[in-house]
């Protein structure tokens, strides 16, 4: 199944129950994913959590153990990774060196036999503003070059669906931005259907329209950035995706709209419609930035959480804003992010405090911290270092 | 002769023709005074000497009008070079001629088997992996006279003749080895992901191996080639065991240092120094060329 046609658009990608073992491990255990097409996908997730394989899987360098991949309603599971309407830009970049920069983009258009590929190489290389380093070699250019050297060859093909591994992992930070702005925009611009894998909370909510946070082989959480970040449903999201002060205790009173948790002392109010559980032990919590911190006690407020007082153990100055670590007996580490609105930090280290959110601006999660927090990433590569090490060691056997 | 010394010096230039970052300075030293000034550069005069003094003679021995042995120097001619196949009915050239082409054919066999072994020892995993892998230096450590007796000894018990074809398979049989340690080295530095960006890219298997995996292991096969080539040509003990009435070149040689080497030997030998010397040359500086384009690109 040769494709001599562009793709005329992105195409939608659904992958239904998919489950990927390797010898010793399993790296993906039942995923269920659509991805619609047009759209800029990300998954987000640590090393060693899965998201690489699943987009190996898509491009056809692994094979799934169970389930279907279907590409624009088409079952691509069976072939192979050349005979499917899909283009990844590597983590490596994968750049042949033996090309110049000219073959290197034509190389997939000269597979299809699509007519005036040097053409067509040419007007991709002009997009990424690079057509003038058209005859050199890749090892001849810079990084970022490089990079946009692959995006160029592998959106050239007009794939159905293009999947970027990483991409801007190897770049320094100013780069990594300008060429996240210009990823988004050329995918605006062609219209085709992205699916980003990364381990930066940052990029993916910068870049993608819809980002999964992926965990132990499994999506955790799946939404609008923005839902994502406000509304987490799990502690890993919650301490993934940016920082959460969390807080774990039994529901002591629930109204319609609110629900009251006793922790260690302090009665935390979180909406009803925010939390995922309602009764029994449950973790709430409240994004930093979202804590106010009073060096007086204020009054209490109906529509407010206070809780306090607290001394102040750590004050770390970053110009726009401060970050204020809080010890409060009973409830815990507090984390407050403050605007520096006046001149300077507004409490030192030691300063008596009490800090006091909204309400509504509490969510409450549907499992409690102690299974994932602080483990996230360590856990997750140590795991995978694990697998790969028990896997080389039975492969040396044989 | 030194074939396996030449094609070290040809590999070397291979190797170094692929990197093309600069090498680091070697740091000026404090002048050295005294002895020290003069030790070094004695020494190295006479190690060079040592060296050269065989392959000098043999060159200038070519030339010698000689008549029946070439051991007194009898006068300057341009005989034996533009007759060399005239003397003994052509025994030299024949000689010359068999191990060409041996040399040829053990070359592209060893080197397209041992290419595959050594992209299969690499990218795959299976059974007895690093058994084979062992085995397969087997033939570099064991003496060569163990290997030629005992191939001798099993081409008697299978009833095979003593020909050509045996020569061929006792060479191949131990140039694999030499291909497959240099080929492998290659292809364990080649990073997977270009061949999984051939696939990605709409490559079919075979379009893959012969756009990038191929070109990309050339260097390394080609050295792996030229090893093969230079080995096989060198080779009299192994031969000498497996040939039967064939003669070839290091044979011929052998055999005629009993009764005198005929200057028409000289001629060979030194022509074929000749054209390896030509080879590193125009690799050096081809590379040196390329070097300085690729300086100025940049």
């Amino acid at each position: 199944m040769a494709m001599r046609e562009f793709a005329e658009r992105g195409a939608d990608l659904e992958l239904v129950g998919i489950h990927k073992r390797f010898p010793g491990f399993t790296a993906i255990e039942e995923l269920d994913l659509t991805i619609p097409a047009g759209s800029f996908f990300a998954l987000l997730g640590p090393s060693g959590c899965g998201k690489t394989t699943t987009l190996r899987l898509v491009a056809g360098l692994d094979e799934p153990t169970n389930g279907r991949i279907l590409i624009g309603g088409t079952d691509v599971t069976a072939t192979r990774s050349h005979e499917r309407p899909v283009n990844t830009v590597f983590q490596s970049y994968a750049l042949f060196p033996h090309m110049t920069i000219l073959e290197n983009v034509a190389f997939g258009l000269r597979r299809r036999r699509i007519d005036d590929p040097a053409g067509k190489a040419h007007e991709a290389l002009r997009l990424v503003e690079l057509d003038h380093l058209a005859q050199r070699r890749p090892q001849q250019l810079s990084g970022g070059q490089q990079q946009r050297v692959a995006l160029a060859r592998a959106i050239v093909n007009r794939p159905a669906l293009l999947l970027l591994d990483e991409p801007l992992g190897a770049l320094d930070l100013k780069l990594r931005r300008q060429m996240q702005l210009e990823l988004k925009a050329i995918q605006e611009e062609v219209g085709l259907t992205f699916l980003h894998v990364t381990h930066d909370q940052e990029e993916a909510m910068t870049m993608a329209d819809t980002v999964a946070v992926m965990n132990k082989g499994r999506i955790e959480q799946m939404g609008a950035p923005e839902e994502l970040y406000e509304l987490p449903r799990t502690a890993f999201v919650a301490n993934f995706l940016g920082q959460s002060n969390l807080f774990t205790g039994d529901v002591v009173g629930a109204t319609d709209t609110a629900i009251a948790v006793d922790a260690a002392g302090s009665r935390i109010v979180v909406p009803t419609a925010r939390a995922q559980r309602h009764s029994g032990q449950v973790t709430v919590g409240v994004r930093p930035e979202k804590v106010e911190l009073h060096r007086e006690q204020p009054v209490v407020e109906a529509d407010r959480n206070l809780i306090g007082p607290g001394v102040v153990t750590d004050v770390s100055f970053s110009g726009v804003s401060t970050q204020y670590l809080v010890e409060i007996p009973g409830a815990g580490r507090v984390l407050v992010f403050a605007q520096n609105i006046g001149f300077g930090p507004a409490a030192a280290e030691g300063d008596r405090v009490w800090v006091s959110w909204a309400v509504e601006h509490g969510f409450g999660l549907e499992d409690t911290p102690d299974e994932s927090r602080f483990q996230a990433d360590a856990s997750t590569s140590a795991i995978a270092a694990q697998h790969r090490d028990a896997l080389v060691a039975e492969l040396e056997e044989h | 002769m030194s074939g396996e010394g030449q094609a070290g010096a040809v590999l070397g230039g291979l190797a170094e023709s692929e990197q093309l970052e600069q090498r680091p300075q070697p740091t000026r030293e404090r002048p050295r005074r005294g002895l020290g000034r003069w030790l070094l550069p004695t020494y190295v005069t006479i190690a060079f000497a040592f060296l050269m003094i065989p392959i000098v003679y043999t060159f200038v021995f070519s030339f010698n009008d000689s008549v029946k042995s070439n051991i007194a120097w009898r006068g300057f001619t341009f005989d034996k070079w533009l007759n060399v196949c005239n003397v003994e009915g052509g025994a030299v050239c024949q000689a010359f001629g068999n191990s060409i082409v041996i040399g040829l054919v053990a070359t592209v066999l060893a080197t397209t088997l041992g290419t595959m072994i050594a992209i299969a020892l690499v990218r795959y995993r299976f059974r007895a992996r690093s058994a084979i892998s062992l085995l397969l230096f087997l033939p570099m450590a064991t003496p060569e006279v163990v290997l030629g007796a005992g191939l001798a000894a099993q081409f008697l018990a299978v009833g095979v003749p003593k020909d050509m074809l045996t020569i061929i398979l006792a060479h191949t049989m131990f140039c694999i080895s030499f291909v497959v340690v240099t080929v492998k080295a290659r292809v364990a530095s080649l990073d997977p992901a270009l061949e999984e960006a051939g696939r990605d890219l709409y490559g079919s298997p075979s379009q893959v191996f012969w756009r990038v995996t191929f070109p990309l292991l050339l260097p390394g096969i080609l050295a792996a080639a030229l090893l093969s080539f230079a080995l096989s040509f060198d080779d009299f003990i192994i031969t000498n065991f497996n040939s039967g009435s064939v003669s070839t070149f290091p044979k011929y040689i052998y055999i005629s240092a009993a009764r005198g080497i005929p200057a028409e030997a000289n001629v060979i030998a030194s022509a074929v120094f000749l054209f390896a010397m030509i080879l590193v040359i125009t690799v050096q500086v081809s590379r040196a060329a390329r070097e300085k384009r690729l300086a100025k690109l940049s």
